[in-house]
């Protein structure tokens, strides 16, 4: 209201443009519009240039590549292919083997992640002191780098088939590592079915136990009926039932070895430097996490006469897995988005093989990069929905 | 209970504190309460001694007692049984700091590293005063003696329209700081002294670059980029990446909390879509696709493609960090700069920005450190930085032996670990030295 008084004080002078132009709301739209135009332009231009620059080229356009034949052969496909499969085909084997990799680096990174994190809290000197040289090294040097050295200066100096490394069945040479491959025999489902029916039963005791505990206090091991249930009957039926499960062991022939699992060189290396790189990165977010619980509720759990195990159980973890989940996503995201160096290394990913080798036959570049960007933005959507979902679940529910 | 509780006292008063128990104090005190506090620590700590000897072990004998310190080729690293081959990176270091810079031009490389030098240590040594000059130095006057001293004096035409635009915009800036001194003038005197500093910035690499092509003072012979490589490439585009990624980042943040919602989604939509791609698709589009964007004709140096990849790239996640300290400012700042009649750049450049910056720099750092890690990538599109020439030079079948290969990446990941754990423990002093004011 004052305002209006000054104004009316002030010496009227006639509106121009100019004092129309100082108006916050009139340069709001106009810088808007501004923006509009030269981002619309910008693409108009793009657009128009990289047409006229295809049809210079004589590059098709469009996505009628999908349908063409490849004609070259890929090392590791999850889901068959053969060289006279399409381009289409290519896509979906490099989308599985990008995916392969992910969920099995994301398990075993979270693994070494939490080992490492825990360790470097421990109270042990020595341990704390090793994780530490471990979290600060792996950090510092570049993923790439790291492939490198596993792929090329330790993967590839491995001894030939004949002179492989041996343990336990698992076997290690020049070639992979091949591990035994487990071969379900006739009446093995019924221990699957008891474990089945004893997961199933101990998620029902679990929420017997906890609304029986909330009306009268009264505890029940859950715990230990899960074990019974879970691990102790499905082994004692699978002996029952005659051990039906034999192993393949790979076994030498001529110069090389047949059977089992085989991992390729290139996917281990990818793994291991993944797993070993990420890890470090989990490994700091859950020491954050573990020292960002306040020390009193610690000493409050002492003090109400929890035990060791139980304050970090009930009390530590699940404040600390709150401060933990947000930066574990993006460390997520970031080891999906990394499997892409696989083409550094030759791993037949999405990026490898279908933006490498069908870019470099077909030429369509736009398309191609394009499918590329999506289907990481597609994964990395899904993840992050995911991780918010569990994220929602953990957090603090307040009044 | 009751003894105790009628002698305690008198104990206590009747002596002086005992010493604290042997066990309990000194090395054989430290040891047991950091390594022997129980049967399961003790085990840990075996399992830990005996892995520390390894590891002491595995290092030591292979880069110092089998490694090979002399010989001419890589003949004297295939004997068997010899560890790492240090002639190789002593032969090749060269290559791994210049790449395949001319021999005769390496002078100007190495002035380089020096005049960057100079600039940087009067910035960073918080004891050392002039910080102002030593920034206008290292972020206007450096740049463009690097620029030059890099690809040489002719690698433009002598005077030509652009010279003339220089010369223009010089004119205008002068003509609009004039202007903003006399009182006379519509236009407010804050306005046309950010106009005449735009043109100022605008004309001045330009007038730098006709005044270096005209002058003829020394003549330096062009050099391609695509001769640059090894610690240069690295250095060259680490740098350029992160002071671009810093601006771009600053505007994203800005953007992203703006009130206009047109230019609100439009950040959102580039941080989030680069985001949410790895870095390798980014150089491939720029590597790729950006010549195709292009009118047909105009082409782009293979390195400028890569270093506009890479500062995108990282202006995006920097965006986001910044976007975390302009939240954690409270609005009462934003309020009173508002109070104080300030204008938007004067709210964000004097109020919020510093606050919010200081808020960060932890994370700031981080992207730095992330980018810097990042450079390698450009290998795949057949840039050699520090990592892609010692990969290059492991194919020299003259050096070809069973440990070259982790010898040319134990020395690029030694440079690598350098630099980023230089660039992480700087930032804890400066984050020291900013918090001083919190501690009371």
């Amino acid at each position: 209201m004052a305002v209006t008084g000054i104004a009316a004080r002030a010496p009227r002078r006639t509106p121009s443009l100019l004092d129309l132009l100082y108006r916050p709301e009139v340069r709001q739209v106009l810088f808007q519009i501004v923006l509009l135009v030269a981002l619309a332009a910008l693409f108009w231009m793009i657009i128009s240039n990289t047409a006229a620059n295809l049809r210079r080229q004589n590059i098709a356009s469009g996505f009628g590549f999908w349908n063409t034949t490849a004609g070259f052969d890929i090392s590791q496909t999850l889901i068959p292919y053969t060289n006279t499969s399409t381009y289409g085909r290519v896509f979906w084997v490099g989308l599985t083997n990008t995916l392969l990799v992910a969920a099995i680096g994301v398990v075993f990174a979270t693994i070494v992640g939490f080992m490492m994190g825990i360790a470097r809290l421990s109270t042990n000197w020595l341990i704390a002191r090793l994780a530490t040289v471990y979290v600060e090294t792996i950090r510092n040097i570049p993923l790439l780098l790291q492939l490198f050295v596993w792929y090329f200066a330790v993967l590839k100096n491995l001894p030939p088939p004949r002179q492989s490394l041996e343990l336990m069945g698992v076997v290690l040479n020049l070639r992979g590592l091949y591990l035994p491959e487990p071969l379900p025999q006739a009446g093995f489902e019924v221990p699957l079915a008891v474990l089945a029916l004893g997961v199933l039963a101990s998620i029902g005791i679990a929420i017997w136990a906890r609304r029986r505990q909330r009306l009268t206090g009264a505890q029940f091991h859950t715990g230990l009926a899960a074990f019974a249930l879970i691990v102790l009957a499905p082994v004692a039926t699978f002996f029952l039932a005659g051990a039906p499960l034999e192993f393949e062991y790979p076994t030498l022939r001529g110069f090389n070895y047949t059977g089992g699992i085989v991992v390729l060189p290139e996917l281990l290396a990818l793994l291991l430097g993944l797993v070993i790189y990420t890890g470090a990165f989990i490994a700091e977010i859950v020491r954050a996490g573990i020292q960002g619980v306040p020390k009193g509720q610690k000493e409050a759990a002492n003090a109400i006469g929890l035990s060791a195990g139980q304050t970090l159980r009930l009390v530590v973890i699940p404040q600390a897995m709150r401060i933990i989940i947000p930066p574990l996503t993006s460390n997520y995201l970031n080891l999906i988005k990394n499997s892409s160096l696989a083409v550094a290394i030759a791993y037949p990913d999405l990026v490898s093989v279908f933006a490498g080798t069908v870019l470099n036959q077909t030429g369509q570049a736009v398309e191609v990069i394009l499918i590329t960007m999506l289907v990481y933005l597609t994964l990395s959507l899904f993840t992050s929905l995911l991780m918010n979902w569990f994220n929602a679940r953990m957090a603090l529910v307040e009044r | 209970m009751q003894q105790d509780l009628v002698t305690g006292p008198r104990i206590a008063v009747a002596s002086a504190p005992m010493p604290p128990p042997r066990s309990e104090v000194g090395l054989i005190g430290w040891l047991r309460h950091n390594l022997f506090s129980s049967w399961g620590n003790a085990l840990l700590t075996v399992v830990a001694l005996y892995l520390i000897w390894k590891l002491i072990d595995g290092i030591v004998s292979w880069g110092i007692i089998h490694a090979v310190w002399s010989g001419e080729d890589g003949s004297a690293c295939r004997v068997e049984g010899s560890g790492a081959c240090w002639i190789f990176v002593k032969a090749k270091i060269a290559q791994f700091i210049y790449g395949r810079y001319p021999e005769g031009e390496r002078w100007r490389v190495d002035l380089v590293f020096i005049t960057a030098l100079a600039g940087l240590l009067p910035l960073m040594v918080p004891r050392i005063p002039g910080k102002a000059w030593s920034a206008g130095y290292t972020f206007f006057i450096f740049p463009v003696i690097a620029f030059w001293l890099l690809t040489g004096s002719a690698s433009g035409p002598g005077a030509g329209p652009i010279d003339l635009i220089g010369l223009c915009l010089a004119i205008a800036s002068v003509i609009a700081f004039t202007l903003s001194r006399s009182s006379s003038a519509r236009v407010p005197p804050q306005t046309l002294r950010l106009v005449g500093g735009l043109c100022l910035v605008l004309a001045y690499p330009l007038l730098v670059r006709w005044l270096l092509s005209t002058s003829g003072l020394v003549d330096l012979r062009p050099v391609p980029t695509e001769l640059w490589g090894g610690l240069l490439v690295t250095l060259v585009v680490a740098s350029v990446g992160i002071t671009g990624s810093f601006p771009v980042g600053i505007a994203l943040a800005l953007g992203r909390r703006s009130r206009m919602p047109f230019v609100r989604w439009a950040s959102v939509g580039f941080i989030e879509f680069v985001r949410g791609v790895p870095l390798i698709t980014v150089l491939f589009m720029a590597s790729v696709m950006l010549p195709l964007f292009l009118p047909t004709g105009v082409s782009f140096d293979k390195l400028l493609r890569a270093l506009v990849g890479v500062a995108l790239f990282a202006g995006a996640y920097m965006a986001e960090t910044i976007r975390g300290g302009l939240q954690a400012i409270p609005r009462g700042q934003f309020e009173a700069g508002q109070a104080l009649g300030l204008s938007y750049a004067q709210r964000m450049g004097l109020i919020i920005l510093p606050q919010a910056l200081k808020l960060v720099i932890p994370g700031i750092v981080n992207s730095f450190v992330g980018l810097f890690k990042d450079t390698s990538l450009v290998l795949i599109i057949g840039l050699f930085d520090v990592l892609g020439i010692v990969q290059l030079n492991l194919t020299d079948a003259k050096w070809f032996a069973p440990s070259t290969a982790m010898t040319g990446y134990v020395f690029a990941a030694l440079v690598f670990w350098v630099f980023c754990f230089g660039m992480s423990r700087y930032s804890q002093l400066i984050e020291r030295r900013l918090a001083a004011g919190d501690r009371r």
